[in-house]
C-alpha cells in the first residue's frame, strides 16, 4: 500500500512540476502576480511528494519488500541496515529518485528563502526548475519506475554489488547529486536571465550562493568518491580518469569558472554573457554526465544500467534542455550589455585567464572522455584514452592556473601593479625554492615535474598566506590594528583564503604521488618484504565470517628498523549471494604517509598469497585539501552580504521590459 | 560576426549530439581487433636475460600465441598457470612480450611461477604493444601459419576461453 501511495505521489509530482513550468511563466510575462505565486507553492508541493515517494522506497527497502522488484535486484534480507538504506540509490531507478528529491530540495529553497529576489525573476527561475523536474519525473515514470511489483514475490532478494556495500559510497552519490543539481540553480537563473534579457551585478549576487553551495558539495563528493576507490578498489590508486570520474569532474570545473567569473559580473558589471554561457555549460555537463553514466554509451564500472530506451530518453532530454538554452543563447546573449572594463593586469584580468584556463581544461577532459566515442561513431575502432594523455593536456593547463592563482587577489580591481605585486610575493618565490630544494635534497632527486610540483604548492601556500597577512597589514601595523582588520574581514575573503590553501594541500598530495612505492609479490607465510624502508611480514591467513560474506583475513605485521609499527589485515571477501568476490585493502596512515596492503589472489596450496604492498607519501593530503576547499567554500557561503542586504534591483519596480539591443 | 560567436556553442552541442545518437547504437563491451586478419605489426625486441629476444620473423611458420604480460599484472598471475599448461602439455608455440616491465621483476616472476614462453621480447617503453592496439595486459594474440593475427583475447584466458574459442581456432590453423 505504501508503495503505491509512493508511485502516486510521484505522478502527482509530475502533475505539479507540469504546473510550476507554465503558469508562473506566463504570469511572469503578464505581470499576474497570482500566477507567479503559484511557482512557490508549487515547488513546494513538489518537495512534500516527492519527498513522500523517497520515504516509501525507502521504508520498501528496510522492510524488505520483495513484491517490488527495484527491491529485489538490489537488496537481501541479510544485508545491514546502513546497506539497505543506501542501497536504495545504489541503483539507477532510487538514484534517480534521489536526483529529483534533491531538484525539489533546491526549488522549495528558492521558494521559501528566495523572498529578496524580484518576483518575476522568481517565477522564471522556478519555472526553469519545474521544466527540469517535470523531465526527470516523466524519465523515472516511463522508464525507470521503481515502484513496479512483482507476483508473486520471490523468497529473498539478489543483494547490492558488493563493491557499493561500503560507508563510503552511503555519502558519496548524495554529495555529487547535491552538486550536480545544484549547477541547475545556476542554469535556471542564467535561462531565467536570458528570457528577462538583464543580467546585472545583482543578477551574479543571486546565483552565487547557489552555485556556491553547489560546488561545495561536488568538491566533497568526487573527494568522497576518489576516497573510495582508493581503499575499495585496492590498486593504490585515487584517481583513473575514468569516464565517469571525469564526468563529476567538468561540471566541477566549469563550476569553479562560474565563481570565479559571477565575481567578475558582481564588481566589474562584465564579463555576463560568458558567465550566462558557463551556467549553461556548468549544467550542461552535469546532465552529459549522467547521461554518460546511464546510457552505457562508453564503458565503466559504474554504469550499473545499461539501457538504450533510457538512454534515447535522456538524449532527447539533453537535446531539448541544452539545446534549448543554448538556442536562446544565440538568440539572446548578443543583446546583453557589456559593462566595465578592465586593463589585462588586473584583477578583472587574472580572473579572465583563470576563466580561459578553467574552461579550457574542461574541453579536455570532455575530449578525452568522448574522443573513445567520436572514434567509434566513424568507424575509428575502440581505443581507450588513458592517464599520459592527461598528464600532456591538463597537468600543463593547471600549471599556470596555480601559478597566477596567487597574483589575482594581488591584484586591484581595475588596473593592477604588477612589480608590486611580485615584490610583495618575494617571501612567496623564497618558500617555493627552499621546498624544492628541500624536496630535491630529502627525496634524492626524483622526477623533476614533481620537485616543481612541491615548489608550486608551496607557492600558493605561501602567496595566499601572504596576501592576507597583506590584507590585514600583520606586522607593518599595531596589532590591535591588525587584529581590528582581521575582524572586519569579510567571511568572503576568509573563504578565499581558505580555499586557495587547500588547493595547495591537495596540490601537495597530488604530486607526492610520483614517489609511492609500490611492490606486487608472491608471499608464503613468515615472508618479508621491504617497502620504503618499512617491513612487512605475512603471517598469513585465516578464514572469517561477515554479516553477509565469507572472507581470507591477511595479516601483515609491519616493522620499520625493527621496532613495530602497526598490523594490517587485509581481506578478501567472497559474497555468496551475488558469487562476487572483493578485495578489501587495509590502510595504515600517519597523515604524511599510507601503507597499503591487498592480498590479491591465492597462489599455490602452501598458503602463499599474491600481494600488494604500497607506500604512498602524503596521499591523505589530497583529501584533506578537498575538505578544506570546501570548506572554504561553506565560509564564503556564510557571508551575510549573500543573505541580506542584497542591493535593490535598480529597475526592480519597473515592469519587466524585453531585451534592448 | 559577433552574433556567429554566440551560435557557436550550439553549433558544437548539435554535432555532439549526433554523435551520442551514433554512440547509443554500439556496444561499448564488444573490443575487436582492427589488426584481425592483417599481418602482425613489425618489431623487433630485445632479450629477457640470456633468452632469445623476439622478432615478427621469429613468429613465422607456425601458428603462434603472443601474449603480453607483466611482473607487475595481478591478473597475468592469474593466468600463468593456465599458460604454464598450454606450453608443457598442449605445445603450443607461446611466445611472451614483457609489457613496461623492470627486466629484473619479469625474471624474477618467471623464476617463481616458471617460464612458458619460447622466446621473449621486452617491450620497455610499450611502444610495440601500441602497434598491436593492445588495451591492458594480459593480452594474447593467435597468429596463423602466414603471420596474420586471428584473435585477440582480452584479459586472461580462462579454461573457458581456451576450450571454446582458442582451441578450436588453433585446430583450424592447423597447429601441430
Amino acid at each position: 500500500m505504501i508503495v503505491e501511495l509512493g508511485h502516486y505521489s510521484l505522478v502527482l509530482a509530475l502533475f505539479m512540476a507540469l504546473l510550476q513550468a507554465s503558469l508562473p511563466l506566463v504570469g511572469a510575462a503578464r505581470g499576474q502576480l497570482a500566477l507567479m505565486a503559484l511557482a512557490n507553492s508549487t515547488a513546494v508541493a513538489q518537495l512534500v511528494l516527492v519527498g513522500f515517494a523517497f520515504a516509501a522506497l525507502v521504508h520498501a527497502y528496510v522492510t524488505s519488500d520483495f513484491s517490488v522488484v527495484n527491491v529485489v535486484e538490489n537488496s537481501h534480507s541479510l544485508k545491514p541496515l546502513l546497506y539497505k538504506v543506501t542501497g536504495v540509490w545504489g541503483n539507477h531507478e532510487g538514484s534517480m529518485v534521489l536526483w529529483v528529491l534533491i531538484l525539489s530540495l533546491y526549488g522549495a529553497a528558492v521558494a521559501l528563502f528566495g523572498g529578496n529576489l524580484p518576483p518575476a525573476l522568481r517565477a522564471r527561475v522556478l519555472a526553469v526548475q519545474g521544466m527540469i523536474g517535470a523531465a526527470f519525473l516523466l524519465f523515472i515514470l516511463l522508464t525507470s519506475n521503481p515502484f513496479i511489483r512483482e507476483f508473486p514475490a520471490p523468497l529473498d532478494g539478489k543483494g547490492l554489488n558488493p563493491l557499493l556495500q561500503d560507508p563510503g559510497l552511503a555519502f558519496h552519490p548524495p554529495f555529487l547529486y547535491l552538486g550536480y543539481v545544484g549547477f541547475s540553480m545556476a542554469f535556471s537563473f542564467a535561462v531565467a536571465a536570458l528570457i528577462e534579457g538583464r543580467v546585472d551585478a545583482a543578477w551574479a549576487r543571486w546565483v552565487r550562493p547557489w552555485t556556491l553551495a553547489a560546488w561545495c558539495a561536488l568538491t566533497c563528493g568526487i573527494a568522497m568518491g576518489s576516497w573510495w576507490a582508493y581503499y575499495v578498489l585496492g590498486w593504490g590508486g585515487w584517481w583513473a580518469w575514468d569516464p565517469v570520474e571525469n564526468a563529476s569532474f567538468m561540471p566541477w570545473l566549469a563550476g569553479t569558472a562560474l565563481l570565479h567569473s559571477a565575481i567578475v559580473v558582481e564588481k566589474r558589471n562584465a564579463l555576463k554573457s560568458w558567465a550566462v554561457l558557463l551556467a549553461i555549460i556548468a549544467f550542461s555537463l552535469s546532465l552529459i554526465g549522467t547521461f554518460l553514466v546511464r546510457s552505457g554509451v562508453l564503458t565503466s564500472v559504474h554504469a550499473f544500467a545499461v539501457d538504450p530506451a533510457r538512454g534515447a530518453f535522456i538524449l532527447a532530454l539533453l537535446v531539448v534542455a541544452i539545446g534549448g538554452s543554448l538556442t536562446l543563447y544565440a538568440i539572446r546573449a548578443p543583446a546583453l550589455k557589456t559593462g566595465g572594463l578592465f586593463a589585462p593586469i588586473s584583477r578583472g584580468g587574472a580572473l579572465v585567464l583563470n576563466n580561459l584556463l578553467l574552461a579550457t581544461a574542461a574541453a579536455t577532459v570532455f575530449v578525452g572522455t568522448l574522443y573513445p566515442l567520436f572514434l567509434d561513431a566513424v568507424g575509428g575502432g575502440k581505443v581507450s584514452v588513458g592517464a599520459p594523455f592527461y598528464s600532456a593536456t591538463f597537468v600543463p593547463l593547471m600549471v599556470p592556473l596555480l601559478v597566477t592563482l596567487v597574483f589575482g587577489p594581488l591584484l586591484a580591481w581595475k588596473r593592477g601593479d604588477l612589480a608590486g605585486a611580485l615584490g610583495r610575493l618575494k617571501f612567496a618565490f623564497a618558500a617555493a625554492a627552499a621546498v624544492a630544494l628541500a624536496t630535491f635534497w630529502l627525496a634524492t632527486g626524483g622526477p623533476v615535474g614533481a620537485v616543481f610540483g612541491m615548489a608550486l604548492a608551496a607557492w600558493i601556500f605561501a602567496g595566499t598566506a601572504l596576501e592576507y597577512a597583506d590584507r590585514i597589514r600583520l606586522l607593518r601595523a599595531p596589532p590591535g590594528e591588525s587584529w581590528r582588520r582581521a575582524r572586519n574581514l569579510p567571511r568572503a575573503a576568509y573563504g578565499m583564503t581558505i580555499a586557495h590553501l587547500g588547493v595547495a594541500i591537495l596540490v601537495t598530495g597530488v604530486t607526492a604521488s610520483a614517489w609511492q612505492v609500490e611492490r606486487v609479490e608472491t608471499m608464503r607465510p613468515g615472508d618479508a618484504v621491504d617497502v620504503a624502508g618499512y617491513s612487512f611480514r605475512f603471517a598469513g591467513t585465516q578464514p572469517v565470517a561477515g554479516p553477509n560474506y565469507t572472507a581470507q583475513r591477511g595479516r601483515f605485521v609491519v616493522t620499520r628498523d625493527g621496532a613495530p609499527v602497526t598490523v594490517m589485515q587485509p581481506e578478501k571477501r567472497f559474497y555468496p549471494v551475488q558469487r562476487m568476490p572483493i578485495t578489501d585493502a587495509a590502510i595504515h596512515t600517519n597523515g604524511f604517509a599510507d601503507l597499503y596492503a591487498v592480498i590479491a589472489d591465492t597462489a599455490g596450496d602452501d598458503g602463499a598469497w599474491v600481494v600488494r604492498l604500497y607506500y604512498n607519501p602524503l596521499v591523505p593530503w589530497i583529501w584533506f585539501g578537498a575538505i578544506i576547499m570546501a570548506l572554504g567554500g561553506l565560509v564564503s557561503l556564510s557571508d551575510r552580504r549573500l543573505r541580506i542586504g542584497v542591493p535593490v534591483r535598480r529597475t526592480a519596480a519597473a515592469p519587466v521590459a524585453p531585451a534592448r539591443a | 560576426m559577433r552574433r556567429l560567436l554566440f551560435i557557436l556553442p550550439l553549433a558544437l552541442f548539435v554535432v555532439l549530439a549526433g554523435y551520442f545518437t551514433l554512440g547509443l547504437f554500439r556496444d561499448p563491451s564488444v573490443l575487436p581487433s582492427v589488426l584481425i586478419d592483417k599481418p602482425a605489426p613489425e618489431f623487433a625486441l630485445p632479450a629477457l636475460g640470456d633468452k632469445p629476444g623476439l622478432a615478427t620473423a621469429d613468429l613465422a611458420g607456425g601458428v603462434a600465441l603472443v601474449n603480453f604480460f607483466a611482473s607487475w599484472c595481478v591478473p597475468c598471475r592469474a593466468e600463468h598457470p593456465m599458460l604454464m599448461r598450454l606450453a608443457d602439455e598442449d605445445h603450443v608455440a607461446l611466445y611472451g612480450i614483457d609489457y613496461k616491465d623492470k627486466p629484473e621483476e619479469a625474471k624474477r616472476l618467471l623464476a617463481q611461477l616458471g617460464d612458458p614462453y619460447r622466446r621473449i621480447g621486452v617491450d620497455h617503453d610499450g611502444r610495440t604493444a601500441i602497434d598491436f592496439g593492445v588495451y591492458g595486459v594480459p593480452e594474447t594474440y593467435v597468429l596463423d601459419k602466414a603471420g596474420r593475427i586471428r584473435f585477440r583475447q582480452v584479459g586472461p584466458i580462462t579454461q573457458e576461453d581456451y576450450e571454446r574459442k582458442i582451441l578450436p581456432l588453433l585446430k583450424q590453423l592447423g597447429a601441430s
